[in-house]
């Protein structure tokens, strides 16, 4: 008995310095990328050394698997301190009470692109360190080719002529396809990436006056609008729908399957080393409320079951230095989320080859409707986009998508609107 | 002293219940405890993720899944009074959105749409539903497992026979066609996808090469109107290699004897497998009829995987929606109505199937 209690004596002085830090989890939606999992741990051991109270403890995921880990674990009451969240899931989590407000210190929001900032009644929930933009991925050399005005940030396309391109483009008789949506990712992606094209009809998913209702928003004159040009892109053949191979997405663009490819910054790397300098990333097109682009991608945020909310917040302001943002931004392709770290970064820096991705974030990024109810909205989009593609009657489909969102609204007393 | 019977473990009043314990544990905690918890939650409006409280909303849930409705439409006239025919000479109708959205006078179908359609007459005869994604689910589901069942039952025993021989090298025949069912269906589902790619699947290839080239490639999973059938062609693919071994565990029991006897009296094969061995297989095909029936009605991972109940609701089903509203929508109380329903049904079938093949000349 005693020599087991000297033991362990030795034991626990041997750990001495671990003890005396407070152990914090951390869960990451990141398991499956190696660079990410390697520049988040590069964090982490800078953040334990940098003080002797907390220790941050990293446990990764599975993207696809992530939010339904997180809403598992808060049913069962066993979430992490640190979370990350996808931009606009946080006002569910917020709402649902998983999620306590950040407590930082003045001024370390200052300069974030907006985007970046999770905010849901008046105080920030989460914030990122980086932002997502996407782009019309296009060659220089094919547009001249076929007399194609260069959009600029300045004077992008409009609804007309995006059509007429799509039509030359196709006439053309090189591409399989004039444009890549992406339509295999039915996740996310979809919101994300078309919804502003609704919204630069003049639609939104929900009426953001209210947030009580999308009738009106989603089936109005603008909406119906948006649904026949959307349905036209896919009878008229300019792009590949829903059954789209993945591997396609991948490489079409890169192996001239496709003339334009509709992609995110963090696909920018690639087709840069394929295409070089021919490469351009265009605006979204204006189809007549400006051109609009996706915001916000994933964020941090305290749990709110967390005992150490002071140490879990102190370890998202630290990570918040410009070195990990631009750390991020390297080795990911992501946009950093402030300009003193764009400077840094090897991409974004003025005059960088992804720069511009910075500017059409800062310019024409719209946030995805701020309500927890958002999750359900989400859904119904993808289910809408993907039916009308597959010819679904436009108007009809609008309005059961309305139908949906309504009820689910008033399933949960508005959502505290 | 000596030990009797009635001492022995083996006869102890205690020895059933502790054999089968494990067994009845297992059964209550995954099967019976969800099934109350189900049971209980549909008739609530209880939340994945919500800070309100759950109510009660009786039999609210079922309502609005399994509400319908019916609307008879008369074509569209001009002044005149004479009916307005299109290019075509199809008669045209007002749209039905405009009697089931904000109109006062139809307030019974407020809320429904078109589920099914046909022309009586000159009028036009609706059936509409209030969920009319849960109504093709249903629909889709009982198509599936109508097809499936018969179908996957047929060709394991067809294989069954063909296996049961002493044949050199017959083993690895039994491997080849058991093989499928070994590999996980998440990996079948995302293989099949590459073989049933409209751009370049493998499928279209075949096809298009063995019809020297006349085969015009098919989206099989993009086209509404293929591609149930092309995941149910890959489903009894996936899973006719465990039933084959099912029915020839059935085909070995029956005794060497009878055969030899149907020799002697000069049967031919076919007249063997209907007097001898189709008797000899009755309960391994009850058994197996149930079976199938049960796998297909919980259709699931093959639409999550490759359709995702598209192309326009056609691959639907109903394990896929209560997944969907559940986890997806966080609609608990939702998906655990459609999942109470899909528990009457299954019972119902697999009790009229019991009742039907039961044991008659007793």
């Amino acid at each position: 008995m005693k020599k087991l209690a000297v033991l362990a004596g030795i034991l626990a002085m041997s750990t001495a310095p671990a003890w005396a830090q407070t152990e914090l989890s951390l869960w990451y939606h990141g398991a499956g990328n190696p660079t990410e999992g390697e520049i988040l741990n590069t964090v982490i051991s800078d953040f334990n050394a940098s003080q002797s109270d907390w220790a941050v403890k990293l446990e990764q995921f599975p993207q696809g698997a992530y939010n339904d880990t997180i809403v598992a674990a808060a049913v069962a009451g066993n979430l992490p301190d640190i979370i990350d969240v996808d931009g606009p899931n946080m006002p569910n989590w917020a709402w649902a009470g998983y999620m306590a407000p950040l407590e930082l210190s003045e001024g370390t929001l200052d300069g974030f692109l907006p985007g970046t900032i999770g905010t849901w009644q008046d105080k920030v929930y989460s914030v990122g360190l980086w932002d997502a933009a996407v782009a019309m991925f296009a060659r220089k050399s094919v547009l001249e080719e076929n007399g194609i005005r260069i959009p600029t940030l300045e004077q992008p396309w409009t609804g007309e002529e995006f059509n007429a391109a799509l039509e030359t483009l196709k006439a053309s008789g090189k591409f399989e396809y004039a444009l890549d949506l992406g339509m295999n990712d039915r996740g996310e992606w979809y919101p994300y990436a078309y919804s502003p094209f609704l919204q630069s009809f003049g639609g939104d998913i929900i009426d953001r006056t209210t947030y009580t209702t999308a009738e009106g928003a989603l089936n109005g004159d603008a909406a119906i609008a948006f649904g026949e040009w959307w349905q036209s892109l896919f009878t008229n053949g300019y792009a590949p729908g829903t059954s789209q191979d993945p591997a396609d997405r991948e490489t079409g663009f890169i192996d001239g399957k496709y003339a334009l490819q509709w992609n995110g910054n963090w696909n920018a790397l690639k087709a840069l080393e394929a295409f070089g300098d021919d490469l351009l990333f265009l605006p979204a097109p204006d189809f007549g409320n400006g051109p609009k682009i996706g915001a916000a991608s994933w964020q941090f945020g305290v749990s709110a079951t967390s005992e150490h909310k002071d140490g879990a917040s102190a370890f998202i302001e630290f990570a918040t230095q410009d070195k990990y943002v631009a750390a991020f931004s390297n080795g990911l392709g992501l946009i950093p989320a402030t300009a003193s770290a764009a400077e840094l970064t090897e991409n974004y820096k003025p005059g960088g080859p992804l720069a511009v991705f910075y500017d059409l974030s800062k310019q024409q990024g719209t946030l995805r409707p701020v309500t927890p109810g958002y999750v359900v909205e989400a859904l119904e989009f993808i289910k809408l986009a993907a039916d009308i593609a597959n010819g679904a009657d436009v108007a009809d489909t609008l309005d059961a998508a309305v139908d949906a969102i309504d009820a689910d609204i008033q399933r949960n007393n508005n959502y505290g609107f | 002293m000596k030990l009797t019977p009635n001492r022995s473990l083996q006869n102890h009043p205690l020895a059933g219940w502790s054999l089968a314990g494990p067994a009845i544990f297992l059964i209550t905690l995954f099967l019976i405890v969800p099934f109350i918890l189900a049971f209980t939650l549909s008739f609530t409006n209880q939340r994945l993720v919500s800070p309100n409280p759950t109510e009660w909303v009786g039999t609210r849930n079922f309502e609005q899944l399994l509400g319908v409705g019916t609307l008879v439409l008369e074509p569209e006239k001009d002044e005149t009074g004479a009916l307005i025919r299109d290019d075509k000479g199809e008669l045209s109708y007002p749209r039905v959105r405009e009697f089931t959205r904000n109109n006062a006078e139809y307030p019974q179908l407020s809320g429904k749409r078109e589920w099914l359609s046909w022309n009586w007459g000159d009028s036009r005869v609706y059936v509409l539903a209030s969920d009319v994604v849960f109504m093709k689910a249903l629909g889709n589901t009982f198509l599936f497992v109508l097809f499936v069942a018969p179908i996957q039952a047929g060709i394991a025993l067809l294989l069954a026979v063909l296996i049961n021989q002493k044949l050199k090298g017959i083993n690895i025949f039994r491997a080849i066609y058991f093989m499928p069912v070994v590999v996980s269906i998440v990996v079948v589902s995302l293989l099949w996808r590459f073989i049933y790619s409209g751009q370049s699947g493998l499928l279209n290839n075949m096809l298009g090469f063995l019809s020297f080239g006349a085969f015009k490639p098919v989206d099989w999973l993009g086209n509404p109107a293929t591609a149930l059938w092309s995941i149910l062609a890959m489903s009894v693919w996936q899973g006719v290699g465990f039933h084959m071994v099912i029915w020839l565990s059935g085909l070995q029991t029956i005794p060497v004897s009878l055969y030899e006897a149907a020799d002697i009296e000069g049967a031919t094969p076919w007249q063997k497998f209907r007097y001898v061995t189709w008797p000899g297989l009755r309960n391994t095909a009850v058994l197996i009829l149930i079976v199938i029936t049960m796998q297909a009605f919980s259709l699931f991972s093959q639409i999550d995987v490759m359709t995702g109940g598209g192309p326009v609701d056609s691959t639907q089903t109903m394990v896929f929606q209560a997944v969907e509203r559940g986890y997806g929508q966080q609609n608990i109380a939702g998906g655990s109505a459609i999942s109470v329903i899909l528990f009457l049904i299954v019972l119902t079938i697999s009790m009229a199937q019991r009742y039907l093949t039961r044991e008659r000349n007793r």
